[in-house]
């Protein structure tokens, strides 16, 4: 390998491979970013209520 | 009373309600019936492509039958407290479990074995697959009973739990789809089919000895 | 004398109390993703870069990467899965069914990323997108498995009722995971013939198999975060109204 453009191309399974990794990278983060939404969200809405519940 | 008798009298009062509501058991009978004669105005009625699929399509719609007529396993029971009292039984559940399946077969299972010989004419299966077809009925449609029984214990409890037993179900008759309707094909060439129903043989065995443990302990759950 | 050593047996009850778990997974996470991100690095770097391109495959060969430990991650979850929901089921331990149900979706995951890819490798290889292909065929049969325990566990509203149905499924899914992947490959031995070329031939050369090695681990860690992540959400949910979740979210706000 000589160039990066050839690295990309990947001996012309380019538009094979990088989706292949795209995909997973993608499905893989959803499930690391989705819990931490999630977190947040269920803390801001548990200190709603305390707060609430305070009053 | 004894383990052996409380066995038998759950039979006996399951097919004693059975015989009551009589549709209830010709209801599957239909469903398989009318789901094989979807197939040929589905695909064509060339006798040839009819005869190739033939297996598949029976063993798929026994399959789905069998799956159709699972919510009524426990539904009235769990419905009245029927199985609430079985629950509190000195006898053990799984016992009992295993007595509801038993009897479920007995009428939902059976009535598929009657009529097959009936869609073997329909679709053009060659007389000397008959008798495994027939064979790969009696072990296999206990074993999708057996293994149903898990599923509808799991869902008991909910109130549209229909398409969700059909996703809990449905992977694991894939073994007994795959070797039943292999053997069938097989035999409709004219081939040996030793191995097939050697599978199914330990399969049944398999499923009579394991599937009516976690079938209880699902019923224990929707309980309590 | 019990057979198990007391230190583990402390930790093993430690574990078992969700603020500890909690707290625990907090001070694990930032080690976790460390190691994670230096053998992603690594692993990617060997295979894309290092390893030499295969004289049959060519460069499409270098999916496996992600195709082959994704799957070996599909079914390695489905074991973690059934064995910590037969934990939670036999010693009620709330962990364990937390840790049963919060892996259930990366499972998922990782099966959808091994047909994905299968599919993207076996179109140059094969020539279509799908071919019944016993690994294939098993993989999507193993998704269906994922999304029954999924949706089971959604369907049912009591949290620990659910919990218990998914660990007794799971246990009837590890049975039954066997048998379903020997069928498959002797329906598919009978139907297609020994023509369909088999990924990751167990005679690799050694500069392609470390980076497939590194990748396999780094899953594995990938796994152990997002399903801790995915486990502290669950756990403060269903202990909202405990004394040391108030505390946590008094200290956030």
């Amino acid at each position: 390998m000589n160039s990066f453009a050839e690295f990309l191309g990947m001996g012309g399974y380019g538009m094979y491979v990088w989706p292949a990794y795209g995909i997973a990278f993608v499905v893989l983060l959803l499930n690391v970013v989705l819990p931490l939404i999630q977190r947040k969200k269920l803390l801001r809405d548990l200190a709603l209520k305390q707060k609430r519940k305070q009053q | 009373m004894s383990l052996s008798t409380a066995f038998f009298a759950v039979i006996r009062r399951d097919l004693i309600l059975a015989f009551r509501r009589r549709a209830e058991i010709a209801n599957p009978v239909f469903f398989f019936i009318l789901v094989v004669t979807l197939f040929p105005l589905g695909v064509g009625a060339n006798p040839k492509l009819l005869q190739a699929i033939a297996p598949g399509i029976i063993w798929v719609s026994a399959l789905l039958a069998v799956m159709l007529s699972l919510d009524s396993l426990f539904r009235s029971d769990f419905d009245d407290g029927s199985l609430e009292q079985m629950l509190l039984s000195s006898h053990p559940l799984t016992v009992l479990v295993f007595a509801k399946i038993v009897a479920h077969w007995l009428v939902t299972g059976l009535p598929l074995l009657v009529v097959a010989p009936l869609l073997a004419i329909f679709l053009g299966l060659p007389e000397q697959a008959w008798g495994t077809l027939m064979l790969t009925l009696v072990l296999a449609t206990p074993v999708l009973s057996l293994i149903g029984s898990i599923g509808v214990s799991l869902t008991i409890g909910l109130r549209r739990g229909g398409m969700i037993l059909s996703l809990l179900v449905l992977p694991l008759y894939v073994p007994v789809l795959i070797f039943a309707s292999n053997a069938v094909d097989m035999a409709s060439n004219g081939l040996a089919v030793d191995p097939q129903i050697n599978i199914l043989i330990a399969v049944f065995f398999m499923s009579v000895v394991l599937a009516p443990l976690p079938a209880a302990a699902a019923i224990k759950m929707s309980i309590t | 004398m019990s057979i198990v050593p007391a230190p583990l047996l402390r930790f093993y009850h430690r574990m078992a109390s969700p603020p500890h778990f909690y707290s625990f997974t907090d001070k694990l996470l930032p080690w976790f993703v460390v190691i994670f991100v230096l053998l992603v690095v690594a692993g990617l770097y060997g295979g894309l870069y290092l390893a030499p391109t295969d004289y049959q495959q060519g460069d499409s060969y270098r999916i496996i990467y992600i195709h082959v430990p994704a799957a070996w991650m599909s079914l390695f979850i489905y074991v973690v899965m059934a064995i910590s929901g037969a934990i939670g089921l036999i010693w009620r331990m709330k962990i364990a069914d937390v840790v049963a149900i919060s892996s259930a979706p990366i499972g998922a995951s990782f099966t959808l990323i091994a047909l994905v890819t299968g599919s993207l490798w076996g179109k140059p290889m094969w020539g279509t997108w799908w071919v019944w292909d016993a690994r294939l065929t098993s993989e999507l049969i193993l998704l269906f498995l994922y999304l029954g325990v999924i949706s089971l566990y959604g369907a049912i509203e009591d949290k620990r009722t659910a919990s218990r149905a998914v660990s007794i499924l799971a246990l009837v899914g590890v049975v039954n995971i066997p048998i379903i992947h020997y069928s498959v490959e002797w329906w598919n031995t009978l139907h297609q013939g020994p023509t369909v070329a088999k990924m990751g031939k167990p005679s690799m050369h050694i500069d392609m198999l470390i980076p497939l090695l590194l990748m396999a681990t780094a899953f594995k860690f990938y796994y152990a975060i997002a399903m801790m992540l995915a486990a502290k959400v669950e756990l403060l949910s269903r202990e909202q109204n405990s004394q040391w979740v108030k505390k946590i979210v008094e200290e956030k706000s």
